[in-house]
C-alpha cells in the first residue's frame, strides 16, 4: 500500500459464517432464483400469449391433462415443506444430529416426486410436437422437472457432505439452511405451473 | 447442542488453534505482511495454474483481451462489407456470404464484444474500486470466462467451416425456423447465445454480490463510485433480461428445430411474433446493458479529469436506476412495423421518448462537473468529449425513430444503422477506449503514449463521423439494410463511398490504439500508483496491483477517499495472512459483517465449463446429448464444491 495505513479497528473477532442475508451464498442463490424466476415468468407470458390467439384452450377440442398425477404431486410437494422446515430449523439451531436424521427424508421425497412427475408426463393427453399448446405445457413441466432433478442431486451431495466430519462446521449448516430455502422456491414455483397446466385449460 | 463428546473436544482444540492464527495489524504490516499475503494468494505457476486461477484481475484481463480480439474480428467483417458496398453492383462477396457477414458482425459485436468487455472491466476494477481483495464467487467468475470463450470459439470455428449463422444477429422466426433455415447455421447461433448468456448471467451474479457485500467498511451505497452503481444496475438488468434470450433460443427455437415443438409454427397454433417479443425483451435492455457501464466510465473520467466530485451524484445515480427500469418498457419499439394495437404504439412511443430524460440529466451533470471543475484535456477526457457529441446525435435520431410514422418510413434502412452505431460506438466504444487509456497504467504499470493517443482519438472521432454520418442520408434515400448490393443511379454511390473511406480511417485509428497498447507495454513511462491524481481506491495501491489487492482492508469516509484523506489511509485489520480471506460488510451501510474465506485456485470450473460446453455443442445435433451429457456436468460441478481436505480447520478454508 502506498499511503501510510492508519489503523482503526481490529476485526479478528468477526464471525466466519452467519445465516440469512449476511451470507454471501444467500445472495448468490437469490440471484439465481431471480434468473430462473424471470425464465418462468416469460414462459407464463408465452403461455398466455399463445392462448390469447385461440378460440379454445386446449385448441382443436383436445382433452385437458388428467388431474390425478399432478394433484398428487402437488399435495406431496406441499407436504414436503414440513420436513423441509424442520431441517431448516435444526440447521439454524446447530443441531447436526437432527439434520443428519432428516436428510434421507428429503432425498426420498425427491425420488417420490420424480416418479410421480413421470406419470404426469403420461397424463398430459398430448405430445409436445402436436401443437403450440402442447409444446408450452410440456416445456413448463420439463423446466420444473429440471429444477426437481438438480435440487435432488444437490440435496444428495449435501447429505453426503453433512455426514462427514465437516458436517460440524457452521458453514455447512448455512448450506443446509440455504438448500431448504431453495426447496421452498421450487415448490412455490410449482403452484402457478400446476394451475397453468391442469386448471387453466379447464376454464 | 447435543454434539458428541469427541466433537466437543475437537471444538475446544480448534478454538485454541484459532488463537494462534496470524492476522494483519500494527504488529504485522509492511514487507513481512506483503510477503506472507503473496504466499497465501499467489496461484501455482504454469498452464495448470493458468487454467485454475480465481484471481479476478487475471480473469478480467482475459475477458478484456478476448473481447478486444472479437472487436477486431467483427471490425474486419465490417470492412469486407464496406468494400462490397463501396460502389454499386460489386461482387467481392455474394448474397449468401454477405448474409453470413452481417450476421457474424452483429452477433460478434453484441454477444462477444460489447457485453463481455463491460463485464470484464467490471470484474477487474469493481473489487479494486470498492476496496475488496476478491470478487464474490471467484470460481464462478472463472467458469464464466471459459463459457464465454467457448461460445466465441464455436461461432468463429463454424464461420471458418462455412456453417456460420446467416439470418441476422436476432434470427427471427419463421426465417430461422426448421422450414426456412435448414442445416445447422441457426443452431450454431442459438447455442453461441446460450454459452454467452450463461457466462453473462454468472458474471452478473458475481458483480452484484461483490458490490452488495464486499464493499470496504464505510462505503455506504451513497459513497460508491458511480461506476459501481452502473455495474450494480447493469448486473440486475442482465439478471432480468438475459434469461429471455436464453429461453427463446435454447428452450423454444432449438426444440422447434430439433424435436418438433411448434412454438413458432403458425400452422400448429404457434406464433412467429412470440419470438420477436421475447427476443426484444432481452434485446432492448441489452443496449442499456452496454451503454450504462459506459456512462459509469464517463462519470469517473469526468470526475478524475475535472478534479472535482461529480456534480449531482444523487441525480446521476437515480438516472442510472430509472434508465435501467425504463429499458424494460421499450422493447416493442423494435416491432412497430409488425402491426400493433394503436394504444401499443402510443405507449411504446411515449416510453421510448421518456428514456431520453434520465440520460439527458446525466449529460447535464457531466457538463456541470466540467463547468465547475478544471478539465485537463488528456486522452481519456478527449474520449469523454467525443462521447458526448456523438451520443447526443445518436440520441436525437433515437427520439426521431421513436415516433411511429417516421419509424415505419425508416425501418430497416441505413438510417437505423447510423443511429445504432452512433449510440453504440459513440455511447459505449468511445468511453471504453477512454477508460482503457485511463486504467492502462493500473493494469500494466506503464502509461500509454499521449501523443499517439491523441492522434488515435482524432482519427477515430473523424473516421467515425465520416463512416456513419452519410448513412443517415443513404437511409433517407431508401437504402435497405442487410442487402448485399444496390443499383446505380439512385444517388447512393457517394454516401456509400464516403462511408467506406471512413471505415478504413476508423480501422486505422483502432489499429493505432492497439499498437499504442502493445508498444507502451515495453516503452511506456512508469506510472506509479496514481498517475492521474484520481480519487478512488484502486489508485491507493501499486500499479499493477498485488495479487491480494489491499494489504490492509481500507476504510472509506467519503465518495472521493483519496482526495479527502489526510495523506494516510484508514484501515481495518485482523484478517488472516496465511490463508485467503476477505471482508464482507452489510448491504446498505457497509458495516463489517463477516470474515469470508476466498476459494483456492481450482481446475474444476474449467472442467465444468468443458463439460457444459460439450453438452451445448452436442445438443445441436441430438437431444439425447442433454440427457447423457448431464452426468459429466454433475460430476464436475460436485467436484467443484466438494472440499478437497476433509479435516476440520480452526477457521473455514475453501479448498
Amino acid at each position: 500500500m502506498i499511503l501510510e495505513p492508519r489503523f482503526t479497528d481490529d476485526l479478528s473477532g468477526l464471525p466466519t459464517s452467519k445465516f440469512g442475508p449476511s451470507s454471501l451464498t444467500w445472495w448468490g442463490i437469490l440471484g439465481y432464483m431471480l434468473i430462473e424466476g424471470v425464465g418462468f415468468a416469460l414462459m407464463f407470458f408465452a403461455y398466455f400469449y399463445l392462448m390469447s390467439h385461440e378460440q379454445g384452450w386446449p385448441p382443436e377440442g383436445r382433452l385437458p391433462p388428467d388431474l390425478l398425477a399432478g394433484t398428487i404431486f402437488t399435495i406431496v410437494i406441499l407436504l414436503s415443506e414440513i420436513p423441509n422446515t424442520l431441517i431448516k430449523k435444526a440447521a439454524r439451531a446447530g443441531d447436526v444430529a437432527t439434520v443428519r436424521l432428516l436428510f434421507p427424508i428429503m432425498v426420498a421425497v425427491g425420488i417420490v416426486l420424480l416418479i410421480i412427475r413421470g406419470f404426469e408426463f403420461n397424463s398430459l393427453n398430448c405430445l409436445w410436437s402436436d401443437n403450440a399448446y402442447a409444446s408450452v405445457i410440456w416445456t413448463l413441466l420439463v423446466l420444473h422437472a429440471a429444477h426437481l432433478g438438480t435440487d435432488w442431486a444437490d440435496t444428495v451431495v449435501l447429505w453426503a457432505l453433512i455426514m462427514t466430519p465437516l458436517g460440524y462446521e457452521p458453514r455447512r449448516l448455512v448450506d443446509v439452511d440455504e438448500n431448504s430455502l431453495y426447496w421452498r422456491y421450487v415448490w412455490l414455483l410449482w403452484i402457478p405451473i400446476y394451475l397453468l397446466i391442469y386448471w387453466v385449460p379447464r376454464l | 447442542m447435543n454434539r458428541p463428546e469427541h466433537i466437543r473436544k475437537e471444538d475446544e482444540r480448534l478454538a485454541k488453534e484459532r488463537e494462534t492464527i496470524a492476522r494483519d495489524g500494527p504488529q504485522l504490516t509492511g514487507d513481512e505482511l506483503r510477503a506472507r499475503l503473496d504466499r497465501a494468494w499467489r496461484r501455482p505457476p504454469g498452464i495448470i495454474g493458468w487454467l485454475a486461477t480465481v484471481d479476478h484481475k487475471e480473469i478480467g484481463r482475459r475477458y478484456i483481451v478476448t473481447a478486444l480480439v472479437f472487436l477486431a474480428l467483427g471490425g474486419a467483417l465490417a470492412l469486407v462489407m464496406r468494400l462490397q458496398l463501396a460502389a454499386p453492383g460489386r461482387t467481392i462477396v455474394g448474397a449468401e456470404r454477405y448474409d453470413q457477414l452481417f450476421s457474424m458482425h452483429g452477433s460478434t459485436m453484441m454477444y462477444l464484444f460489447a457485453v463481455p468487455v463491460m463485464e470484464g472491466v467490471g470484474v477487474y476494477f469493481i473489487p479494486l474500486m470498492i476496496g475488496a481483495r476478491s470478487t464474490a464467487f471467484p470460481r464462478l467468475n472463472a467458469f464464466s470466462y471459459f463459457m464465454y470463450l467457448f461460445g466465441g470459439l464455436m461461432l468463429w470455428i463454424a464461420f471458418i467451416l462455412n456453417m456460420a449463422p446467416d439470418v441476422g444477429w436476432f434470427e427471427y422466426t419463421p426465417l430461422s425456423g426448421p422450414q426456412y433455415s435448414p442445416g445447422k447455421h441457426t443452431d450454431i447461433w442459438a447455442q453461441m447465445v446460450t454459452y454467452t448468456e450463461v457466462a453473462a448471467l454468472a458474471a452478473a451474479v458475481v458483480l452484484v454480490c461483490t458490490i452488495l457485500k464486499a464493499r470496504a467498511p464505510g462505503m455506504t451505497l451513497a459513497r460508491m463510485p458511480i461506476f459501481a452503481w452502473a455495474m450494480l444496475v447493469v448486473g440486475f438488468m442482465i439478471i432480468f433480461a438475459m434469461p429471455a434470450v436464453a429461453l427463446v433460443t435454447t428452450v423454444l427455437l432449438i426444440p422447434d428445430r430439433l424435436v418438433g415443438t411448434q412454438f413458432f409454427n403458425a400452422a400448429e397454433h404457434g406464433d412467429a411474433l412470440l419470438f420477436q417479443h421475447m427476443f426484444w425483451f432481452f434485446g432492448h435492455p441489452e443496449v442499456y446493458i452496454i451503454f450504462l457501464p459506459a456512462t459509469g466510465f464517463v462519470s469517473i473520467l469526468t470526475e478524475a479529469f475535472c478534479r472535482r466530485p461529480i456534480f449531482g451524484y444523487p441525480v446521476v445515480v437515480l438516472s442510472l436506476i430509472s434508465t435501467g427500469i425504463l429499458a424494460f418498457g421499450l422493447w416493442v419499439h423494435h416491432m412497430f412495423a409488425t402491426g400493433l394495437p394503436r394504444v401499443g404504439y402510443s405507449f411504446f412511443t411515449a416510453a421510448s421518448m421518456s428514456v431520453s430524460i434520465p440520460t439527458g440529466l446525466q449529460i447535464f451533470c457531466w457538463l456541470a462537473t466540467m463547468w465547475e471543475g478544471r478539465p485537463r484535456f488528456q486522452v481519456p477526457m478527449l474520449y469523454v468529449i467525443g462521447f458526448i457529441v456523438t451520443f447526443v446525435i445518436g440520441g436525437l435520431t433515437g427520439v426521431m425513430v421513436a415516433a411511429v410514422p417516421l419509424d415505419l418510413q425508416l425501418h430497416d434502412t441505413y438510417f437505423v444503422v447510423a443511429h445504432l452505431h452512433y449510440v453504440l460506438i459513440g455511447g459505449a466504444v468511445f468511453p471504453l477506449l477512454g477508460v482503457l487509456t485511463y486504467w492502462y497504467p493500473k493494469i500494466t504499470g506503464r502509461m500509454m503514449d499521449e501523443a499517439i493517443g491523441k492522434i488515435g482519438f482524432w482519427l477515430l472521432f473523424i473516421g467515425f463521423q465520416i463512416t456513419f454520418f452519410p448513412m443517415h442520408l443513404s437511409g433517407m434515400l431508401g437504402m435497405p439494410r442487410r442487402v448485399y448490393t444496390y443499383p446505380a443511379g439512385l444517388g447512393l454511390e457517394v454516401p456509400n463511398l464516403i462511408s467506406t473511406i471512413g471505415a478504413f480511417v476508423l480501422a486505422l485509428a483502432v489499429g493505432l490504439f492497439v499498437i499504442n497498447g502493445i508498444l507502451s507495454l515495453y516503452r511506456g513511462a512508469i506510472a506509479g500508483p496514481n498517475p492521474w491524481g484520481a480519487a478512488t481506491l484502486e489508485w491507493a495501491i501499486s500499479s499493477p496491483p498485488p495479487v491480494y489487492n489491499f494489504e490492509h482492508v481500507p476504510v472509506v469516509e467519503s465518495h472521493t477517499p483519496l482526495w479527502d484523506g489526510g495523506g494516510d489511509l484508514p484501515v481495518v485489520t485482523g484478517l488472516r495472512v496465511d490463508q485467503k480471506e476477505m471482508l464482507l460488510t452489510t448491504v446498505l451501510t457497509a458495516t463489517p459483517d463477516l470474515r469470508e474465506p476466498v476459494p483456492e485456485p481450482s481446475l474444476w470450473p474449467f472442467i465444468s465449463a468443458c463439460a457444459v460446453g460439450i453438452v451445448f455443442a452436442a445438443s445441436i445435433f441430438s437431444a439425447w446429448a442433454v440427457a447423457f451429457g448431464l452426468i459429466p456436468c454433475a460430476i464436475a460441478l460436485t467436484a467443484w464444491f466438494w472440499p478437497k481436505d476433509m479435516t476440520r480447520k480452526p477457521e473455514p478454508v475453501i479448498s
